[in-house]
């Protein structure tokens, strides 16, 4: 992926000059700018005043708890759904009032929506037919893209002959087989089985790398948001929340909210002491933060950062120790679970690995502990605000 | 993984036998359940339809003849009996779908709430009987009826217009009666259609035109067939509406039948009437089945 090279697209201004379809360079993807959308049902707002940059060549994935809004963002860019207000441009090309079949991008549903009249070539050609495409080279794409998604051969099966899996892939391909320079997915790997679902990450995440086609990603699975995208969109109660990629997503959660939906944490709630220290209890956590004073401030931790300490020597520069007491351990298989009580109202959630050089053996539910914390691990929050 | 040198009793296994048992039994209960309805089956269907079939070959003279088929090829006036029959049964059918789709799709794409609201009224003349209803559209169509006088008092015609006594009233008549038989089906079928099949089509470059033919009506199209032929097979078989609105200028299988037995009092040739209306019934439900591959629909095969 090369977003590099395209002209600035996420310029907040209207300049964009990339005004398509008649240059002789045909761009692969486009850039998509969405601003204030909004949309109501009734009185709740499934999209609170919306603004996002999706760069062009980009996977951004919209993430959220169910009734967050992801659908529905998704829907009003594919043209399903008619907000209430906003502007959502494709490259400079505003497309509010476009109806769906006028906007040209793919999309794959989450009930897949093949048409069961239709066999598995004649699905995949049926956006190709529309655009006049003829017979010959229709087949010829047809099979091309079968192959991408690796159905050779299938062209002819009805969609009742086919697996779960494959069916998701000729979806893919009737999405992708017209060359939209937009993809948009509704939680196609929903259906799925684990192993089925995690293979088709890194196959969807290798076909976005090929075609380099603009994608935007609707799912409820943090795990499988951090997987694939290229940028993560949190959106809670019809608000962004935080856009980021998934390393800054992961490690530097902007608010409760993030910290809480992606991955496990613990929330421990921070005084302030004189300027720029945070203190928990007795622990100085940091001493140069640079928030508003009289704000309030909640540490993050997450369990895996977590670790046991044994008989070596720590550096308390470096590291922060939570003395406590186990009161539960859970065997996982790939790691252990433990939960242990610090002070008289805390508790911390840590994981470890269960090789045979871990101390789970050791662990026994009223142990004493000791729980290190390395100061880069420290993640600190805003308190009490869930947006 | 039993290796095949040992030979197996499963019956000595621990319960196997109770087992057994109680499954037998509870077919058993099962079947039993279905009693009354089999013997009904049998005593209404199976033994007057035989009856029927034997009558059709015994002559006047008590003698087994062909004389009533080969009198239904040498009289013109029974052919001509069969092709009103099946001209009138395909014209109701046909206006059927031609009102009836345009309402189930109606009805499909509205909220469930709304959609049962609107199915009452679709229901509601299933519950008045049958008589009423045709007598109702007499006094409606008729020479003074209701609509002829509303027609003339507005200027739109002058003279009282014939809407009934003929082909047009018994058409009207017999779709009205008939359209439940085909919005249920086609409702049903619609139903099924998910919306997502819509958004995909026109995400895909369709126009709501093109994915209406290309994707909507295919899909539609078991629903339409399976409820076209049920109104089809149940108009061949009418009798009340086309004998009262249609006005004797209508002569349909059951009228025809009717005057049989009322003028002449002859089973055999009534009985020979009944007979080919249902083999053609039978060839005609085999063949739009098999075209359609509607198996599943009529046949209740999955």
């Amino acid at each position: 992926m090369d977003s590099n090279s395209d002209p600035d697209p996420h310029s907040d201004s209207d300049s964009d000059s990339d005004s398509d379809s008649g240059s002789s360079q045909k761009p692969t993807a486009l850039p998509i700018n969405i601003q204030g959308l909004t949309k109501k049902y009734g009185k709740m707002y499934a999209l609170d005043s919306v603004d996002l940059n999706i760069k062009s060549g980009e996977f951004l994935t919209l993430l959220g708890p169910s009734g967050s809004g992801k659908t529905t963002l998704l829907m009003a860019i594919a043209g399903f759904n008619r907000p209430d207000a906003g502007s959502i441009r494709f490259g400079a090309e505003e497309m509010i009032l476009k109806p769906p079949h006028q906007r040209g991008v793919g999309m794959v549903f989450q009930s897949y929506a093949l048409f069961p009249h239709m066999t598995v070539a004649e699905n995949i050609g049926f956006p190709l037919k529309l655009r006049g495409v003829d017979a010959a080279e229709r087949a010829e794409r047809v099979d091309t893209a079968l192959a991408t998604v690796q159905l050779s051969g299938l062209g002819d099966r009805d969609i009742d002959q086919l697996s779960g899996g494959q069916r998701q892939r000729v979806a893919l391909a009737r999405a992708f087989v017209f060359r939209p320079r937009i993809l948009l997915m509704d939680e196609p790997l929903s259906a799925l089985d684990k192993k089925l679902r995690e293979q088709m990450q890194i196959e969807l995440k290798h076909l976005h790398e090929q075609l380099g086609v603009t994608t935007v990603y609707v799912t409820h699975d943090q795990r499988e948001a951090l997987t694939m995208s290229d940028r993560i969109a949190v959106i809670n109660k019809g608000k962004l929340t935080q856009v980021d990629t998934p390393h800054v997503i992961y490690n530097r959660p902007a608010n409760a909210f993030v910290a809480d939906f992606i991955g496990e944490s613990t929330m421990l709630p921070l005084s302030q002491d004189g300027p720029g220290n945070l203190k928990f209890g007795d622990h100085l956590i940091v001493h140069d933060h640079s928030g508003e004073a009289g704000s309030q401030w909640s540490l993050v931790i997450r369990p895996e950062r977590l670790f046991v300490i044994g008989d070596e020597t720590i550096d308390p520069e470096k590291t922060i120790v939570f003395p406590g007491v186990i009161r539960d351990f859970v065997f996982q298989g790939d790691t252990a679970f433990a939960l242990a009580s610090i002070g008289e109202q805390h508790n911390l959630s840590f994981r470890f690995g269960t090789d045979s050089s871990s101390s789970q053996d050791t662990l026994h539910p009223g142990d004493s502990v000791s729980l290190g914390l390395h100061r880069s691990d420290v993640i600190i929050i805003p308190r009490g605000t869930e947006q | 993984m039993s290796s095949t040198t040992i030979v197996r009793n499963d019956d000595e296994l621990m319960n196997a036998r109770a087992l057994k048992a109680d499954g037998v039994r509870e077919q058993r209960m099962l079947l039993s359940l279905a009693t009354p309805a089999l013997l009904a089956v049998i005593a209404i269907i199976v033994i007057p339809v035989g009856w029927l079939f034997y009558l059709s070959f015994v002559g006047n003279d008590g003698q087994l003849t062909l004389e009533n088929y080969q009198k239904m090829i040498e009289y013109k006036s029974y052919a001509r009996t069969f092709v009103t029959t099946f001209q009138v049964s395909l014209l109701t059918t046909l206006l059927c779908i031609l009102i009836g789709y345009p309402l189930a799709y109606f009805l499909a794409i509205m909220p469930a709430r709304l959609a049962g609201f609107f199915m009452l009224a679709v229901l509601l003349p299933f519950w008045t009987s049958l008589l009423v209803r045709t007598y109702a559209w007499l006094v409606l169509l008729q020479k003074n009826g209701i609509l002829n006088d509303f027609g003339m008092a507005a200027g739109l015609w002058d003279e009282p217009i014939k809407l009934v006594h003929n082909l047009t009233g018994t058409l009207i008549g017999m779709a009205h009666i008939m359209l439940p038989f085909l919005v249920l089906p086609l409702y049903s079928s619609m139903r099924k259609i998910e919306r997502d099949m819509m958004h995909a089509a026109a995400n895909l470059g369709a126009s709501p035109i093109q994915a209406f033919w290309k994707v909507y009506f295919p899909l539609s199209i078991s629903g339409m067939v399976a409820g076209s032929l049920i109104v089809f097979v149940l108009c061949l078989g009418f009798y009340v509406t086309p004998a009262v609105l249609g006005g004797g200028r209508v002569v349909m299988v059951a009228t025809q039948i009717t005057a049989i037995l009322e003028n002449q009092f002859n089973w055999g040739a009534a009985s020979a009437l009944g007979v080919v209306l249902l083999v053609a019934t039978l060839v005609i439900l085999f063949a739009v089945s098999k075209l359609f591959k509607l198996d599943n629909a009529l046949f209740g095969k999955n």
